[in-house]
């Protein structure tokens, strides 16, 4: 057993754990996360995509003891007193059908628009790539992401310039 | 008085694109997932499976298992051979049809890589993994029957022994006089076509969880299907019916996958009986690449004889059916949901199908997204281009000349169905006008002739289906062993919210939502004071559950009865409220008032507050509002349209790349556009996959090579075109609000679509068809055929052995 501490959406949590545990395993498990689903067992799917000290992971695909002193943000600390735009514009732009590769594409957005904040739909494409979704056909999932890049950089500015 | 439909007709709410409710705890990962569920005491169990396609099993030992730390229980086949029963199959689709005993856990012997053969249950997952590791079984193998085409023939070795032979049935249809109509015509046309093997890959992978209470048992399980797994799991284990409930909690996609009652869900109820614990079993996806049914299958032989001016005259359809080696749920009816589609839009003068389920030694076959419906389009429209192609005319041109003019329906086809509604010519006339159709048939014919390398193809879908499943009389005649039709309650609170109950459990679809919009229009309340509730047999205790894109124009019809019936108890209520005889009651809008009153009138919460209170209802009228409807509709549901596409195909490498795509769909009236084009997209994704990517592929000894989402090719979104989608609207003229299915449409019409256009682009190459999936090195192996394309093309799966 290794000893581990993180913060997990802004909570310290400290616990002995398998050094084989995943981080995916531990967050559900142990930390009782469970916003963030498992879909696949090839880190293909990417729907326990997480932000690990800001950039996307797949949760699957990192061992809880590589997580130790790092601040994970899962699907269930983004909204911050109410909806992420990302959130909002999934809800919006009907982005999400039965809604299990949610999280992940979210948290995979997420780290595309930190890259780059006005991405074309292209680059949205290729950027959400390592995310599957076997519901939406990803149109929406590609309209949601634009919508809400044009929603971060118009709220700063105020200026509306943004359509 | 105003009926309920006609009131609905002018609401507010159908037809609105309403942002869905159920977003709200998908959006935030409050979602409850089968994996979610922990219970005190819960212990996990992990299944060991074979590793052999065919083999007799001779030993097993779970003893060292067993005795690990944290193992609770270690138990092969021959520990539950007692009780376990044998999965069910509730569609024996002709009265001698061979349907093998199929029992959850291999005794004897194993038919397919995969099925399970040995379980642990211990504190955790990762216990039960490991304690896996601890079993020994032998094996002696047995040959693998993975040829549907050898698996039939006199010599074959047989997947089941005590079977006559790797036939599981064989089904016929024919109407009109099929000689007739192909003596003497001066156009036949014959082609192979391969359905492959295809992996349904729900996002969420399938979990069980089942509590043990006395003698009552809570399952929850990953399921389309509470209400039929409830039943199914009683007539399988013995377990009384009212002993059990089940739970589907929020479900991460279906497909078809998790229409099933599987060895898993059986499995992990008699643990958990046996052990007196909570059992939770979570599959990995390459457990589930193995062990979750597969869909399509089918090499499919097509013959069509027509006139010289393009006339359709018949249609020979011959299909060898894979069922892999068990016949589940609904395994052998899969290919008779297609047998009344392969004629698709069009007139003829006879037509005759055969089918025969084929043993193999694979994973077991079932319903995917179309079932039967995507089969047999794709036939129809292939091999409708290559009519035209024969013929020299244009292939929009030669469908005009042969479907069904918008002023014939209702019209009786060939196959004997009566479709209800439909404008070929709408949708097609618009979906050509939104891919400017003519402009690429110019482009196209420019650049045959500079003989560019890369080459533009036009791909033409003219689709219908039959969904809706399904008049119940109509399941019997084709010996299904229940009924078609979907059951709700609605029921009015005293604060005069509403809560809806539904038997048609969503796992994506967005019942919610919808379900909202109708009782909102039904009952004139605000759309945010529905509640709609389903999934748990104790909450939702009827139902035919979801597939076959019923929810709406079955389930949908059920929830509009049940507001009529609430509607018509109220007005009783409220003429005594109104101090007006019943029979000059009006309600609209919520509103019940007296003919020709001005007043305010009674709202329908204050008519359920007023039979809350009971203090002043009429004589002999109950205090309740809530009702019941269970209706079983009259005939199917038939959406149409036109799904058009225009690849490029590079003939040096062949990589085809979606150029532009345009999908004007027909499904009656809309209830929430936003949910309708959502279902066309996500549609259209897997029947381009099936085009373009996907294909369980198996080695000769009958290893599933395909079991990773690595191996197993789905399409991400840089794969994915940017789709073009539209609709026009004939209303169904068999429901009251003229809805039509539209969950399977987008599957269903686009995969041949696809192939259409990259065989139009090689066309004048020589090739006539390009297996699927297209990958580039088939396309460029087509393109290697030349004149002779079938040939090469199906050399590359071996599908020319499906001529016969």
């Amino acid at each position: 057993m290794t000893h581990i501490t993180l913060t997990i959406d802004s909570v310290t949590y400290a616990d002995d754990v398998e050094p084989r545990l995943l981080l995916v395993h531990y967050l559900r498990d142990v930390a009782g996360k469970t916003g963030t689903p498992i879909g696949c067992d090839t880190t293909n799917c990417g729907a326990c995509t997480v932000l690990m000290d800001g950039v996307s992971v797949k949760s699957c695909s990192v061992f809880a003891v590589q997580a130790d002193g790092s601040e994970i943000t899962t699907i269930q600390g983004l909204a911050d007193g109410e909806l992420h735009p990302l959130q909002q514009a999934f809800h919006e732009e009907h982005a999400l059908q039965c809604g299990y590769c949610t999280p992940g594409m979210i948290m995979a957005a997420a780290d595309l628009l930190r890259e780059n904040p006005q991405p074309t739909d292209e680059e949205i494409r290729e950027g959400l790539e390592g995310n599957l979704c076997r519901c939406t056909g990803y149109q929406n999932i590609v309209r949601a992401v634009k919508r809400a890049s044009s929603a971060r950089t118009q709220a700063p500015a105020q200026t509306g310039a943004q359509a | 008085m105003t009926t309920v439909a006609q009131e609905s007709a002018a609401g507010a709410e159908v037809g609105k694109a309403r942002a869905r409710k159920e977003d709200a705890r998908l959006i935030t990962g409050q979602t409850n997932w089968t994996d979610n569920i922990v219970l005190p005491g819960m212990l996990h169990m992990a299944f060991l499976r074979s590793p052999a396609a065919h083999a007799r099993i001779t030993r097993v030992n779970t003893s060292a298992a067993r005795a690990m730390p944290g193992v609770v229980a270690a138990f092969s086949g021959a520990d539950f051979a007692a009780e376990q029963g044998s999965l069910p199959c509730a569609w024996p689709v002709t009265e001698d049809i061979v349907i093998p005993n199929h029992p959850p856990m291999a005794v004897e012997e194993v038919r397919y890589a995969g099925e399970a053969v040995a379980c642990v249950i211990a504190r955790d997952r990762y216990t039960a993994a490991d304690a896996l590791e601890a079993i020994e079984i032998d094996y002696d193998p047995l040959p693998p029957v993975l040829d549907m085409r050898s698996a039939i023939a006199e010599d074959s070795p047989k997947v089941h022994a005590s079977a006559p032979s790797n036939r599981a049935y064989e089904w016929s249809f024919s109407n009109g006089d099929l000689d007739a109509a192909f003596r003497d015509a001066p156009v036949v046309i014959e082609r192979n076509y391969v359905q492959q093997r295809l992996i349904p890959s729900a996002l969420e992978p399938r979990a069980v969880v089942c509590a043990p209470n006395g003698d009552e048992f809570t399952l929850w399980s990953a399921t389309q299907i509470p209400h039929i797994l409830r039943l199914m799991l009683a007539v399988v284990t013995g377990i009384p019916e009212h002993n059990l409930r089940v739970i589907a909690p929020d479900v991460g996609g279906g497909f078809g996958s998790k229409l099933q009652v599987t060895a898993e869900e059986v499995l992990t109820l008699l643990a958990a009986k046996r052990l007196g614990r909570p059992v939770k079993w979570t599959e990995s996806r390459s457990e589930g690449n193995l062990a979750v049914h597969h869909g399509r299958d089918q090499l499919q032989r097509v013959r069509v004889a027509a006139d010289r001016d393009g006339r359709l005259r018949g249609l020979s359809v011959d299909l060898l059916a894979d069922m892999g080696a068990y016949l589940m749920l609904v395994t052998p009816g899969v290919p008779l949901l297609g047998a009344f589609m392969f004629n698709g839009i069009y007139k003829m003068d006879a037509y005759s199908f055969r089918c025969t389920g084929v043993f193999t030694t694979k994973t077991p076959t079932d319903a995917y997204r179309g079932a039967g419906r995507p089969e047999a389009t794709f036939a129809i429209e292939r091999i409708m281009d290559e009519l035209a192609s024969e013929l020299g005319v244009d292939p929009i041109e030669l469908r005009k000349r042969n479907w069904i003019k918008h002023e014939e329906f209702p019209y009786t086809t060939i196959a004997g169905l009566t479709y209800d509604s439909g404008n070929y010519e709408a949708a097609t006339a618009k979906a050509c006008n939104l891919l400017g159709y003519d402009q690429l048939r110019k482009e196209q014919e420019q650049r045959r002739a500079r003989g560019d390398a890369v080459q533009l193809g036009i791909g033409v879908s003219t689709y219908t289906e039959m969904c809706g499943l399904a008049p119940s009389r109509l399941l019997g005649q084709l010996l299904y062993a229940a009924g078609g039709w979907e059951h709700a309650s609605v029921r009015m609170l005293p604060s005069g919210k509403v809560e809806v109950v539904t038997g048609s459990s969503a796992h994506g679809q967005g019942h919610e939502t919808a379900w909202s919009q109708i009782v909102a229009d039904a009952l004139g309340v605000p759309f945010e004071d529905v509640r709609v509730l389903h999934g748990d047999t104790q909450v939702a205790p009827k139902g035919m559950d979801t597939y076959g894109s019923r929810s709406l124009v079955v389930g949908g019809m059920a929830v509009l009865s049940a507001c009529t019936k609430v509607v018509a108890k109220a007005k009783v209520i409220a003429s005594k409220l109104l101090e007006a005889p019943p029979e000059e009651v009006e309600f609209g809008g919520g509103v019940f008032r007296a003919r020709g009153s001005e007043g305010a009138g009674k709202t329908i919460q204050d008519v359920a507050f007023a039979t809350f209170a009971a203090h002043d209802l009429p004589d002999g009228v109950e205090p309740s509002l809530d009702a019941d409807a269970t209706v079983d509709p009259e005939t199917f549901s038939f959406p149409h349209g036109t799904h058009l596409c225009a690849a490029d195909v590079d003939t040096e490498t062949g990589q085809v790349k979606i150029r532009s795509y345009v999908a004007v769909d027909d499904v009656g009236r809309v209830v929430n556009p936003l949910i309708v084009e959502g279902q066309v997209h996500g549609g259209i994704a897997q029947g381009v996959a099936q085009a373009l990517y996907e294909e369980a592929a198996y080695d000769a000894d009958g290893n599933l090579l395909t079991t990773t989402m690595a191996d197993y090719l789905l399409p991400s979104a840089a794969d994915m075109p940017t789709l073009v989608t539209d609709r026009t609207e004939t209303p169904a003229t068999t429901n009251p609000l003229g809805v039509k299915g539209v969950g399977e449409a987008g599957t269903i019409a686009s995969t041949p679509a696809v192939v259409n256009a990259i065989v139009d682009a090689l066309r004048p190459m020589g090739v006539r068809d390009v297996p699927m999936p297209c990958t580039p090195e088939r396309v460029w192996q087509a393109i290697q055929g030349r004149a002779d394309g079938v040939r090469a093309a199906n050399a590359a799966t071996g599908a020319e052995e499906a001529a016969r």
